[in-house]
């Protein structure tokens, strides 16, 4: 008796459409050959060469890929122990202000933690100098404090899963607090931080908000040029540039999707 | 003996290791918050930085409420949060409309089926947000792909406009935040025992009084947590409102961008902030209080 009604199908359907035909517009007119982006004139993939040449898109990708790497990796080191702290280590002092400080970047207003991230750059500027430009060093702090949360909540969520017995097992045989979590406790959630570093790259990427307002002049990522390109309106270059980014996303979770489900069906048996 | 020197150690470790990410998180997300009230007070002057010092040359406290009173007696911005407020929860009603049917029906799905189908709500979530807003650029616009499939049609003779009005910004939030509401009330409605349901209809409960007596109360929690998700980041949304809307829809994200890179009033822009975190502070508490309670009845 599982089977669906047939409004519940329809909504199904129509949201389903709802999600993905926008998208596929945006791939069928990236082969438009007209330069009038809403007027189909022929099939073309002349807008992919010129996206190729145009120096300003390679580098402004190139940085984002260099903050993406740099923010999900410190995220991953920070948002995993702070995971582990908030499945593990029980009732420790000041918890509920850790648990607050490590989940609200998750849903506080991009536009208030932008701002709030950029004024204390600035003062710390007059007070100690430091950062002396801003660019991809102040991106990557932003990147990685957003992003901190979203590792913390995988890996919690994969421990809480899992019960404690092994890593107790360890501890009353004797081993070392450290070597107990370097050697049972990181195995058991890899796939966690794996999927905690891709999820915090991808949010890296994507992020125009944060970045608009702790970067400096010149320094450009990826959405910062795109985004001051589509401000104008539709543009036939940036409809290839999105549907390179969305094949490639697509892909990306694609391959992740089955790597994750057969692993998923080996520890199941 | 051995066992005490491991709890000992254990919990020296324990301080250590949670220290990087305290520390962390203390400056670049706690401090920020405490240097954004402090410029709040402030009052703008021509300087770099553009704002006059907490304390003056005399080591007298200088800091006033002016912006604040500017705010709240100010007619345009009171009508600004009050908009940006109600589109949010506008937006997040229509999410829910939307999102609880298909939330519903993929937890009723076979597990194979279940799988693909969240695949495909998950897969636009990691499509760059920008470019999911720039796509209803292309197909909202006059000569956009509806207005010309519809001119095509016949049913309209001149275009539609839809582009830059306050129903291009509803479009874009619905469909932005719609993942973020279908995912937690998938979570909490595949816990759920169905059998209930069908319980209550062989003892000769309608469809409709079985939804609302036991599908709805059990399905709360989720339906908490998503409408908290999508509602808490729409009300400061900047992007949207960017892209999709006219230039009078003045939203409360946009206007503090504006006030703060246009106008360069960083005091002003500072307690705009405020007040906005203000206003999303409760929701953030009842959010985490709802997850926190979320976890203990799922453990």
């Amino acid at each position: 008796m599982t089977r669906n009604s047939r409004f519940v199908i329809s909504m199904l359907v129509f949201g389903y459409a709802f999600l993905y035909i926008p998208l596929l517009s945006v791939v069928v007119y990236s082969f438009n050959d007209s330069r009038l982006a809403t007027v189909w004139g022929g099939f073309s993939t002349r807008w992919y060469g010129e996206l190729l040449k145009n120096e300003q898109i390679t580098s402004a990708l190139f940085l984002s890929l260099k903050i993406g790497v740099t923010a999900a990796t410190l995220a991953t080191l920070f948002g995993t122990i702070a995971g582990i702290a908030l499945a593990r280590f029980g009732r420790f002092r000041s918890r509920s202000l850790f648990t607050g400080l490590v989940l609200s970047p998750m849903v506080m207003p991009e536009v208030i933690t932008g701002l709030a991230l950029l004024l204390l750059f600035v003062s710390l500027q007059q007070l100690i100098g430091w950062p002396g430009q801003r660019g991809f060093g102040t991106i990557t702090i932003a990147h990685t404090t957003f992003a901190i949360a979203y590792v913390a909540v995988i890996v919690q969520s994969r421990l809480s899963a899992m019960d404690e017995s092994l890593e107790e097992a360890a501890m009353d045989l004797g081993g070392r607090p450290f070597r107990v979590m370097i050697d049972i406790t990181l195995p058991l959630i890899a796939p966690a931080m794996l999927a905690g570093w891709l999820l915090a790259f991808t949010l890296s990427l994507d992020d125009l908000v944060l970045a608009s307002f702790v970067s400096g002049p010149g320094g450009s990522t990826l959405p910062m040029l795109i985004f001051s390109k589509v401000k104008l309106g539709v543009t036939p270059d940036i409809n290839a540039l999105a549907t390179l980014i969305i094949v490639f996303i697509s892909v990306g979770v694609l391959i992740a999707w089955s790597i994750a489900r057969r692993m998923g069906k080996d520890s199941s048996g | 003996m051995s066992e005490q020197i491991n709890k000992q150690l254990s919990e020296a470790w324990q301080r250590f290791i949670l220290a990087l990410p305290y520390t962390w998180l203390l400056i670049f997300f706690l401090a920020p918050f405490a240097i954004i009230l402090k410029i709040s007070v402030a009052d703008p002057i021509l300087a770099q930085p553009p704002f006059t010092p907490s304390f003056g040359d005399a080591g007298e406290l200088q800091i006033s409420a002016d912006n604040y009173v500017f705010l709240l007696t100010d007619k345009l911005y009171a009508i600004t949060y009050l908009k940006s407020v109600m589109m949010a929860a506008i937006a997040t009603l229509f999410c829910l409309a939307i999102g609880f049917p298909i939330a519903y029906g993929i937890a009723r799905s076979t597990p194979g089926t279940r799988n693909i189908l969240l695949l495909l709500i998950v897969l636009p979530f990691w499509i760059s947000f920008l470019l999911r807003v720039y796509a209803w650029m292309g197909l909202l616009n006059n000569y956009g792909v509806i207005n010309n499939f519809l001119m095509w049609l016949g049913v309209i003779e001149q275009p539609i406009p839809m582009m830059y009005t306050d129903f291009a910004i509803y479009i874009g939030l619905v469909y932005s935040y719609l993942p973020f509401m279908i995912l937690p009330l998938y979570a909490t409605l595949e816990r759920m025992n169905l059998d209930l349901v069908e319980a209550a209809q062989d003892l000769g409960a309608t469809p409709a009084q079985a939804f609302w007596n036991i599908t709805w109360p059990l399905a709360r929690p989720g339906v908490i947590a998503g409408s908290l998700l999508v509602f808490i980041p729409a009300t400061g949304e900047y992007v949207i409102p960017y892209l999709l809307g006219g230039p009078d829809s003045l939203l409360i994200g946009r206007v503090l961008f504006d006030e703060f890179f246009i106008n360069r009033d960083w005091p002003l822009a500072s307690s705009v902030a405020v007040v906005l975190l203000v206003l999303v502070v409760v929701p953030i508490v009842i959010l985490q209080r709802n997850q926190a309670r979320d976890a203990e009845q799922a453990t």
